[in-house]
């Protein structure tokens, strides 16, 4: 298994979460997550070479209906809990390029 | 008093569901203060309900029942929480399937129960909102993640409650709590308006005094449900009423009856519950299911690698909290890193990490496949005994603080119930005597994929037989 997760990796992996980390967060995050994954990879001590993954535990298949009309939930509301609204849509900062 | 006897006494007019709702909100006021097994306690909504019920309106399976609900399902136009500030000020424009079904058997819903944020965590000390307590000894947790619902089951505040269990969320705080807890076989009972932790292993279930009301609150609340493509078709047996065991070849899991942390006593009772059934007529012997040992080890990659994806909604945009940034992703960074707990971060940033580039195969793949391993150990298992017996938690409820500084220490409470996740099979903890302090001591039965029936029956046994 590699080698144990570094703060640089620990802040690269925030970025792709999407945390905001404190730099005390990002300090205790790097030790918590190398103990966690020591153990974790304790995974890495079974052979597993010819074993099939579960990414589920049913035999899933994809499920139809008919293509008849039904009422959804009601726009109104899921708008009314939405932190910020406009115009019948959700309503967000700019999310390209510079200020103008 | 047992729900079966509350449900038939309000159906054949004996009782009054408005008077069984007042006993419940009386102890609610006496020692809710001390427990806080509620984020919050739906008084005037309940009595509404049980007016209605008094009313001939809505007399079903469950008339008059208060049933609280773990604060992870979503009920129309009411605060759902996960105990998550990410969530602040929410309310679902939509039911639950099982919040539906509850309703249309005539349960009436008395609040929303405490939990580890999102359902992440063992002892409901994750929770924004402060934890609960266990109602045996206020100094000690309640177990988790479910741990709200399993105090307001043992404190009597409600006789049926619903849980979820991910890695053992419904079993382990049953056991700490000394009620039944349940989870059913993966698919058994509608996710609909559960909020999704780790869609691969989440599964809601029961909470109750005992195996029969358990068995009520089950019957009522599964079966398919087109709005859950997991869900799984057809009907559902009956879980039966009879305790006969005569024959049935029972298996005390090796690994888990000799695994490192665990109690004495908690050893002894399963032995003893065991060495119950075995008088009972049932073959008792031990089966060796050694992958189980890596259950932890896997559930801790594969559960926050999909937490990770299903968390990804919490943006800001859309529900709950928003923490303005001068960017979209900006204001999702700073609403995120606000609005979560310090637990759902790690296990994010964890889950993230097992499928970034780079670490997909050796974490999140290798997890995949020694669940296959696991699968394949309960299979074999299966070929010889109808259920299996193991603790439901190493140890008897621990105190407030003991191992919050500890991630892994936490995370060791489920390694007796993980591995039934992983399989997607039922699993339900009974409770069985206690420890020298009083405190009591769940076991474990598991049972093949849509085997309630046995597993209630066998449950059924272990109650009969407890000290």
């Amino acid at each position: 298994m590699a080698d144990r997760i570094t703060r640089a990796e620990v802040e690269h992996v925030a970025k792709l979460a999407r945390l905001a980390l404190s730099d005390d967060e990002l300090a205790a995050l790097t030790g918590e997550l190398g103990a966690i994954l020591d153990y974790a990879a304790e995974v890495s001590a079974l052979d597993t070479h010819d074993v099939t993954p579960t990414a589920h535990p049913l035999p899933l298949v994809n499920v139809f209906r008919p293509d008849v009309a039904r009422a959804g939930v009601p726009r109104d509301e899921v708008l009314a809990a939405a932190p910020a609204a406009e115009d019948d849509k959700f309503r967000v900062p700019r999310i390209l390029g510079e200020a103008p | 008093m047992s729900a079966r006897e509350i449900a038939a006494d309000v159906r054949a007019g004996r009782r009054k569901a408005r008077d069984v709702l007042e006993e419940h909100l009386a102890r609610v006021d006496a020692r809710e203060a001390d427990v806080h097994a509620f984020n919050l306690v739906l008084a005037d909504a309940a009595r509404a309900a049980a007016d209605a019920v008094d009313r001939g309106e809505n007399v079903g399976p469950l008339a008059g029942v208060p049933v609280a609900l773990k604060d992870n399902m979503c009920t129309r136009g009411i605060a759902t929480t996960c105990s998550s500030r990410i969530l602040e000020g929410w309310r679902p424009p939509y039911d639950a399937t099982v919040v539906e079904r509850l309703r249309a058997a005539g349960a009436v819903v008395v609040g929303k129960t405490n939990l580890d944020e999102f359902a992440m965590g063992s002892s409901t000390e994750n929770s924004a909102f402060g934890p609960t307590r266990n109602p045996h000894d206020l100094a000690l947790v309640p177990g988790g993640s479910s741990g709200g619902s399993a105090a307001a089951v043992a404190a009597g505040f409600a006789p049926l409650a619903l849980g979820s269990d991910t890695g053992g969320s419904i079993r382990q705080p049953a056991a700490l709590c000394g009620v039944v807890g349940a989870k059913p076989t993966y698919g058994a009972v509608s996710r609909y308006g559960l909020i999704a932790f780790a869609s691969s292993l989440d599964q809601i279930g029961p909470f109750a005094a005992n195996v029969d009301d358990a068995a009520l609150l089950l019957e009522t609340i599964w079966g398919h449900d087109p709005c859950d493509s997991t869900s799984i078709a057809g009907s559902r047996a009956s879980l039966g009423s009879g305790a006969d065991v005569n024959g049935l070849r029972v298996g005390l899991i090796q690994e888990m009856i000799g695994s490192e942390g665990l109690e004495p006593a908690v050893r002894d009772a399963v032995r003893a519950a065991a060495d119950a059934l075995g008088a009972a007529g049932a073959k008792v012997d031990t089966v060796s299911l050694p992958s189980t040992q890596y259950g932890i080890a896997a559930y801790y990659l594969i559960a926050p690698a999909e937490a990770s994806s299903n968390l990804a909604r919490y943006d800001g945009v859309r529900y709950g909290l928003r923490v303005d940034g001068e960017d979209v992703s900006r204001m999702n960074a700073a609403t995120r890193d606000a609005g979560f707990g310090r637990e759902v971060k790690r296990r994010i940033m964890l889950g993230t990490y097992a499928l970034s580039a780079g670490y997909y195969d050796a974490y999140y793949g290798q997890a995949q496949r020694v669940r296959t391993l696991i699968i394949r150990d309960f299979e074999r298992a299966y070929e010889q005994f109808d259920v299996l017996l193991a603790p439901t938690s190493p140890t008897v409820a621990f105190e407030i603080g003991a191992k919050t500084a500890d991630p892994l220490a936490m995370y060791l409470c489920d390694v007796c119930t993980v591995p039934v996740n992983l399989t997607g099979h039922p699993g339900m903890s009974v409770p069985f005597g206690t420890d020298a302090a009083g405190l009591p001591i769940g076991v474990q039965v598991i049972a093949p994929a849509l085997g309630e029936p046995v597993m209630f029956r066998v449950a059924r046994a272990i109650e009969e037989a407890s000290p």
